[in-house]
């Protein structure tokens, strides 16, 4: 079987499972999958190394999706972890098992109760939190000034993050002008021999 | 004995001041050159002298607080209100730090104790140690004010003296109450002496970087001191609240997780700084902000400003902390204003993929986790601030933030040993990186083949997507360190003639710090393994009458009995269990339900049976009042054990990255000379 045609017949299998497609950009199918594929094999040998990758790499996921059984969803183990205990003892619903608890054993049996009568999962936090406060949930909630306890860290991290690249390519930049004007070509010869010389063995210690 | 105590305090707190006072005094005139009434150098001696009694008073402080527990001596309030006649030898000793005078006089004496050693060894650097010393006995005093005034271990009870004390929590009556704490508040004052030693350096404007290798000893001793803590305390959470877990979130896990996030950092960025001459105010700032997280968390936790499951140790002191946090604070960018040219790094980065990045990276990682905690742990504080209502930020918060950070910083352990200083050649990536990679997709493969799918029943599981990824990324950074070792153990055979193991540990020897830091990271590993097992933990809950059965796993429980029994200390209800499988008795377990008769608190206490797959795991509830039968929960935890395993691994590294590496001479002549022993650039290139 030529590649092209093996890979169509791989991807074409792959994408009938929904769990794939959903990360499948926009408009793509198997027949636009092939193309890309075949494109690259017409690079020459580079493109045929990485058709291969990609087929192997497919395969993998393919057997992978394949496997493992699926089970139904626990709603009533979901949403008793998405609650925290009102005694005071600070642990979640689903977890608060301490000897006497006067709030757990009714608030799950609340929660029994919501599930089997058909609320969804909004409506029965909405519920709970109307009756017991907004501490009942585990979490902060994802609109008004909730939302900034979840963006926050988001932002500092990207934020941090950025200014960390730029500052090192900064500093790379800096220096590369630095060793542009100083440059030696015997100091050249001589830090590529050592940096291929210690390549071949251990990478240096700390 | 409380007059003696007290005494001590008192004492305690003027040797602490004058040290402070006279060794300030003395390195000013030091400094300064300016002429003065005494040598300098013998007033700050007699500064180091009060120090080293100053700990001799605090040791006598805290021995009265013991003598007076084992002796009963409930006309101090603190021993009527922390145990009783019948509380047995150790939990008596732990009373020392079940309560908030005891701890806090607890923190006084090991602050003393590091202070002691310190001033014992000041040969090593004179000036260096004296600045120190003096730092200490600064936060010393501060510590000995709070105890003499705010929170004084041996006030005395008010009225007629009860024959009995109230007893000592139940929840801290376990084995590991007996050193959780100690090992968690040897972490936290540890921290102020590589503080103490960092803004002394600073003060006096130290040359070169040699300060760092002095201290390197305390922050490791203190980090593993830390590090033994925090995971303790998750074993007594497991063993003892039933629960199931190991791991709340609760303010207090977050405070004491904070200080260990930054110090870890620090043990890493400070290797750019001792190498390099790099991030020298990075680093600066982050043994400042350790110190200060170590007061945060006792302020935190003390000042009642957030609700925990610690709620034992609540009380008014906040404000000495909030006071004493912002002094310290002050004097931090006070000092790092006035010095901050001294601070400039002698060289930057070259390439965004290299081994100073990847320290670089981990360090964002780590302050951005920290972060992250700190945020989460304040924010209900916030948002009653701004929005008038109180909201939890709890479990299900750190886990949708954390645990991707986590997995990032376990990826950057793996990445990080395998890229060379400076820069790296892609000849170098393809190389080291085809093994841990293989490894990595391997894994996945295996775990969705055993089950391990976040697509499980149609629906995407985060639980098990962080599990697999958590799975299939430990086993690259493992991959990743194995063949550091064996790459450098081949090259050592190669040359010498041993075989690979001895070959090994040459190599360790010759380098523990860096094959001492690579341990640790296994270790790191096989507690990511362990945790990620937590996605498919499961648990079964039933009343159980005589030979009632319930299956979870491949376990069978039965009923065989249920039973009471009574000592001084407590009663108790147990349930008998036997454990089949395969229709095959394997053993009986006995989980326990017990009523401390001195405070009259009910107590679980959980019986766990251990194997490398899983913890079966079961908890006597109580019992129905209306039928009189147990009521049990049964959990199988997998991979738990992998937890503490790794802990051991982490414990292990550390000593051996303690250890003083061979030097040349001595290593050149453990290695028999089969062939002369060439300069290998690649083994000496790091300390």
């Amino acid at each position: 079987m030529s590649t092209p045609t093996r890979s169509k017949l791989m991807i074409s299998t792959m994408l009938g499972a929904p769990s794939i497609r959903r990360f499948l950009p926009n408009g793509w199918d198997s027949d636009t999958a092939s193309l890309v594929l075949k494109t690259a094999q017409a690079r020459g040998p580079r493109g045929q190394v990485f058709v291969r990758g990609v087929e192997a790499f497919l395969l993998a996921i393919a057997v992978c999706f394949s496997l493992g059984a699926g089970t139904s969803s626990e709603r009533y183990n979901d949403l008793s972890h998405r609650m925290m205990c009102t005694c005071s003892c600070s642990q979640l619903l689903g977890e608060c098992n301490h000897v006497g608890c006067p709030s757990s054993g009714p608030m799950l049996r609340e929660l029994s109760a919501a599930i089997a009568s058909g609320a969804t999962d909004k409506e029965i936090l909405a519920s709970f939190t109307a009756k017991y406060g907004a501490t009942v949930l585990a979490a902060p909630t994802t609109h008004g000034f909730d939302l900034v306890a979840w963006v926050a860290p988001i932002a500092v991290f990207a934020a941090a993050l950025l200014g960390t690249i730029l500052l090192v390519r900064h500093w790379s930049i800096g220096r590369t002008a630095v060793a542009m004007q100083t440059a030696d070509p015997t100091i050249d010869a001589l830090r590529e021999r050592i940096r291929r010389e210690t390549d071949s063995g251990t990478n240096g210690g700390l | 004995m409380a007059t003696f105590g007290s005494f001590a305090l008192i004492i305690a707190l003027a040797l602490a001041a004058y040290n402070l006072l006279a060794g300030a005094l003395a390195l000013r005139w030091l400094a300064t050159g300016q002429p003065a009434p005494i040598s300098p150098e013998r007033l700050a001696d007699t500064a180091r002298r009060a120090g080293i009694a100053g700990f001799l008073a605090v040791t006598a402080a805290a021995f009265a607080l013991v003598y007076s527990v084992f002796t009963n001596d409930f006309s101090i309030t603190y021993i009527l209100e922390h145990s009783n006649r019948a509380l047995p030898g150790p939990y008596k000793f732990a009373a020392l730090w079940s309560g908030q005078e005891g701890s806090l006089l607890l923190w006084a004496w090991l602050l003393g104790t590091y202070g002691f050693v310190l001033r014992l060894t000041h040969k090593a650097d004179v000036k260096l140690y004296a600045y120190a010393g003096t730092i200490l006995a600064g936060i010393q005093v501060f510590f000995l004010s709070v105890v003499n005034f705010a929170a004084p271990p041996f006030a005395l009870w008010r009225g007629a003296i009860p024959d009995d004390g109230n007893g000592l929590n139940p929840l801290l009556q376990y084995p590991e109450m007996v050193i959780h704490p100690p090992m968690l508040y040897l972490g936290y004052v540890g921290f102020s002496v590589p503080f103490a030693f960092a803004l002394g350096a600073l003060m006096m404007r130290y040359p070169g970087e040699r300060w760092i290798k002095i201290t390197r000893g305390w922050t490791m001793v203190t980090w593993l001191f830390l590090t033994c803590g925090i995971f303790l305390g998750m074993h007594w959470a497991y063993a003892v609240l039933g629960w199931g877990g190991y791991w709340g979130w609760d303010p207090v896990e977050n405070a004491s997780f904070m200080p260990w996030l930054t110090g870890t950092a620090f043990l890493h960025s400070v290797m750019m700084q001792e190498k390099k001459g790099m991030m020298k105010s990075w680093n600066v700032w982050l043994i400042f902000a350790t110190f200060l997280l170590t007061l945060l968390g006792t302020l935190l936790t003390r000042a009642g400003l957030v609700s925990s499951v610690h709620a034992f140790a609540q009380s008014s002191i906040g404000s000495w902390f909030s006071w004493f946090m912002g002094f310290v604070l002050a004097v931090c960018v006070f000092t790092y204003i006035l010095q901050r040219n001294h601070l400039k790094s002698d060289h930057h980065l070259e390439s965004l993929v290299s081994r100073e990045s990847s320290f670089l990276f981990n360090n964002l990682v780590l302050l951005a986790a920290c972060f992250i905690i700190l945020w989460g742990t304040l924010f209900p504080i916030l948002s009653e601030y701004v929005q008038g209502t109180k909201v939890t930020v709890g479990p299900p918060f750190y886990n949708r933030v954390a645990i991707p950070i986590g997995i990032f910083l376990l990826f950057l352990t793996g990445v990080g040993p395998l890229l060379p200083w400076r820069s790296t050649s892609l000849r170098s990536i393809r190389r080291n990186f085809i093994a841990p990679t293989i490894a990595l997709w391997a894994t996945v493969i295996v775990c969705f083949a055993v089950g391990v799918n976040p697509w499980k029943g149609g629906e995407f599981s985060s639980g098990n997507f962080y599990a697999l990824v958590a799975f299939a990324m430990s086993a690259g950074v493992f991959t990743a360190i194995l063949s550091e070792f064996l790459r450098g153990g081949a090259v050592i055979a190669k040359q010498t003639g041993r075989n690979i193991v001895s070959a090994t540990y040459l190599l360790m020897r010759r380098n523990t710090r860096r094959y001492g830091g690579y341990i640790i990271h296994i270790g790191v590993v096989i507690v990511v393994i362990g945790l990620a097992g937590a996605a498919f933990n499961r648990n079964v809950e039933s009343e159980m009458s005589l030979h009632d059965k319930i299956h979870i796993g491949p376990y069978t429980l039965e009923q065989v009995g249920a039973t009471q029994d009574s000592n001084p200390n407590f009663n108790s209800e147990y349930a008998l269990l036997d454990v089949s499988k395969d229709g095959k008795k394997l053993f009986q377990m006995s989980p326990e339900k017990r009523v401390y008769l001195a405070s009259s608190q009910p107590q679980t206490m959980v019986a766990i049976h251990s194997v490398p797959e899983w913890d079966l795991y079961v908890v006597y509830e109580g019992t129905n009042p209306d039928t009189g039968n147990p009521i049990i929960k049964a959990f199988l935890n997998p991979l738990v054990g992998w937890i503490w395993a790794g802990v051991v691994f982490i414990v292990f590294g550390t000593f051996v990255a303690l250890v003083p590496s061979l030097s040349p001479s001595t290593a050149a002549l453990r290695a028999p000379a089969v062939r002369p022993i060439p300069t290998e650039p690649a083994l000496k290139g790091g300390d």
